[in-house]
């Protein structure tokens, strides 16, 4: 959005070292681009991501309703015992009591503990196929718009090919192949969210490596590995953070939908969209607190991450197409 | 121009080969395969094998490849062995039925969003921009599944306002026929398009707001109201053809997941129904049609981009 103040375009972009390849640089060696570059522009970035919480309210929303959730499905569980194995059909179907906050579902299982348990693998996977879909799209979309010509060409082909095929519809054909756990799940749903990372990041790299402080790497004698993954990759943060960000929402409603279906993570794991799905035999029983809470919870933590991405994307000004 | 338009018609056609090829391999490499599929669990190897032999499953899967591709070029999308119905017949029979579906949310999304788009723009960070623009994000994140799922219960089943079923005619006239078993399918597709169609008109009106033109318009007199609508919105609409190519395969994918649930009879529901049983001749079939449909949708916006404004230069 262009409109709000505080993304106006006069501070620039931060350009890394003015000299690259300076060896104190603290980082990590691989193309995670969080401390990757040098202080300056670290700072700069941290700066910036503090003003966006300050300003925006939305992000504040966001960034709020994300750590709540985090807690809720990850420390909940400590806190609210709850016996998510073995079934009790004498309980099934209670509407919400003392004993049971949010009721029972269809084979007993108390319905707060289920929505965080279902919750972990909802953020689990949602967060875990975004950040491997970003390393495998940054990685993917620096060397294409680096190396440039013929192979970025075959590159960026085979980018155009896969973005055209239907995600959701090969998703749903895959899932009932493997009756997917958590990790295949990750998988499945990263291996079409990477392409989009792969064209922004290719794009950022084209116009990288021919500003100086590459040039200068090169001269220097440094490679090709080192110019990408330490000074390329590390400047395409904000585009990467700004991705990373979004596509955690869009996993989520990627893996409920397929749970819905019944081809989520398989039972006795579930996952809010799983939850949804058996509410639904019941859709004319009136059993609403079997529905609404996986419900909402879904479309809150997707809106907590749209709101993130959206915030951060006005603080690195990136220049997202599709959204 | 006609540079333009031949060049990028081949990098689709490019882009369309790759797509078939990616959807074949992916489909061919998966465990189980065709004959067991086909024959049963309970089949022997040497069945499997035969089978596979008689069909040309047996073959390099890059041979099998340039078969079904000539076998595509004469019309021939292959059989499902599930249904006992030619895939292309099938498809003929299902994809008008899905292009009604998404035609219509198509123009009664473009045809919402216009005001409010245009409303937020000129009424920038109003109670109603920031309401829309909330609202906008709300039905973004919120699952085309579960918007289906919340209009069936209130508005069929709490309120009985209109059917919980689409309708089940066998012929698009049929389904047309039956406008009130229509509404809620196609009122959760807009929900979801009219966000995202709303959050770039309002951009893209804001962005032609400060334009010289607009001062010129008002300097000779021009209301308000003539200004917005008449100049800037049709400005404005020049990228929205774009946002319209784009959002075929979003529609595509929603209206899997809103055939399901309201038991529409296109190829959505078809595609559902033949995953859970591996047809999947069908599955090749659908994937292919809307990869293509995906493609195509593409070609168009960007034609359609350089047709209207001329500015764009063919390069």
């Amino acid at each position: 959005m262009t409109t709000r103040p505080w993304s106006g375009g006069a501070e620039p972009e931060p350009d890394g070292p003015g000299l690259a390849g300076t060896p104190d640089v603290v980082g990590r060696p691989g193309p995670v681009p969080e401390g990757g570059a040098a202080h300056g522009p670290r700072r700069g970035a941290l700066r910036r991501l503090v003003d966006v919480f300050v300003q925006n309210r939305l992000a504040v929303i966001g960034l709020g309703l994300v750590v709540l959730f985090l807690l809720f499905c990850f420390v909940g569980p400590l806190v609210y015992h709850t016996d998510q194995v073995s079934s009790n059909l004498a309980v099934s179907n209670e509407p919400p009591s003392a004993q049971h906050p949010l009721g029972t579902d269809s084979t007993g299982y108390d319905e707060l503990g289920r929505l965080m348990y279902g919750g972990q693998a909802s953020l689990e996977v949602g967060i875990a196929a975004a950040l491997l879909a970003s390393l495998v799209g940054t990685v993917y979309g620096a060397v294409a718009g680096y190396v440039g010509g013929v192979v970025d060409g075959a590159l960026m082909r085979l980018v155009d090919g896969l973005l055209a095929v239907p995600a959701l519809f090969v998703l749903l054909v895959l899932s009932t192949m493997f009756s997917p756990g958590v990790g295949i799940m990750v998988l499945l749903i990263a291996s079409f969210s990477w392409l989009g990372a792969a064209r922004l990041i290719r794009g950022e790299s084209l116009a990288l490596r021919v500003r100086e402080y590459v040039q200068a790497v090169r001269a220097m004698g440094g490679g090709s590995t080192r110019a990408i993954l330490r000074h390329i990759a590390p400047n395409a943060v904000g585009t990467v953070v700004v991705f990373a960000t979004f596509t955690v929402a869009d996993s989520i409603l990627t893996l409920s939908f397929l749970g819905y279906l019944g081809l989520g993570v398989q039972p006795p794991q579930t996952d809010w969209g799983g939850m949804l799905s058996s509410a639904t035999n019941y859709i004319n029983s009136g059993y609403w607190w079997q529905l609404y809470p996986p419900g909402a919870a879904i479309v809150l933590v997707a809106i907590a991450f749209n709101f993130l991405g959206d915030a951060l994307r006005d603080a690195f000004e990136v220049r997202l197409q599709s959204r | 121009m006609t540079l333009f338009l031949a060049r990028r018609a081949a990098q689709a056609v490019v882009v369309m080969l790759l797509v078939s090829l990616i959807v074949f391999v992916l489909l061919h490499l998966l465990p189980g395969g065709t004959a067991r599929a086909v024959l049963g669990p309970r089949a022997s190897a040497a069945q499997l094998r035969s089978f596979d032999h008689e069909y040309g499953l047996d073959k390099p899967i890059l041979e099998q490849f340039g078969i079904w591709l000539s076998q595509l070029l004469h019309g021939n999308l292959g059989y499902s062995y599930k249904l006992n119905q030619s895939v292309a017949s099938l498809i003929a029979e299902k994809l008008p039925k899905t292009l009604v579906l998404n035609l219509l949310a198509l123009v009664v999304s473009v045809v919402v969003a216009i005001p409010i788009g245009v409303g937020q723009a000129v009424r920038r960070n109003s109670v109603f921009d920031y309401s829309a623009t909330f609202l906008g994000f709300v039905f973004y994140s919120t699952p085309v599944f579960f918007l289906s799922l919340m209009l069936v219960l209130w508005f069929s089943l709490d309120l009985g306002w209109f059917p919980a079923q689409a309708p089940q005619a066998s012929t698009v006239s049929g389904i047309l026929a039956e406008p009130s078993g229509l509404v809620l399918p196609v009122a959760s597709l807009v929900l979801l398009q009219v966000s995202l169609f709303t959050r770039y008109l309002r951009s893209a009106v804001l962005d032609n707001l400060v334009q010289d033109y607009v001062r010129t318009a008002y300097a000779k007199g021009a209301s308000r109201t003539r200004v917005v609508y008449r100049h800037v919105l049709r400005n404005s609409l020049i990228p929205m053809v774009t946002i319209l190519g784009l959002s075929l395969p979003i529609l595509l994918a929603g209206s899997l997941v809103t055939e399901q649930v309201f038991n529409y009879p296109g190829m959505g529901l078809l595609f559902y129904q033949e995953a859970v049983v591996a047809d999947y001749p069908t599955l090749l079939g659908i994937t292919l049609v809307v990869g293509i449909a995906t493609v195509v949708g593409n070609l168009l916006a960007d034609v359609g981009y350089a047709l209207l404004d001329p500015r764009v230069r063919y390069a």
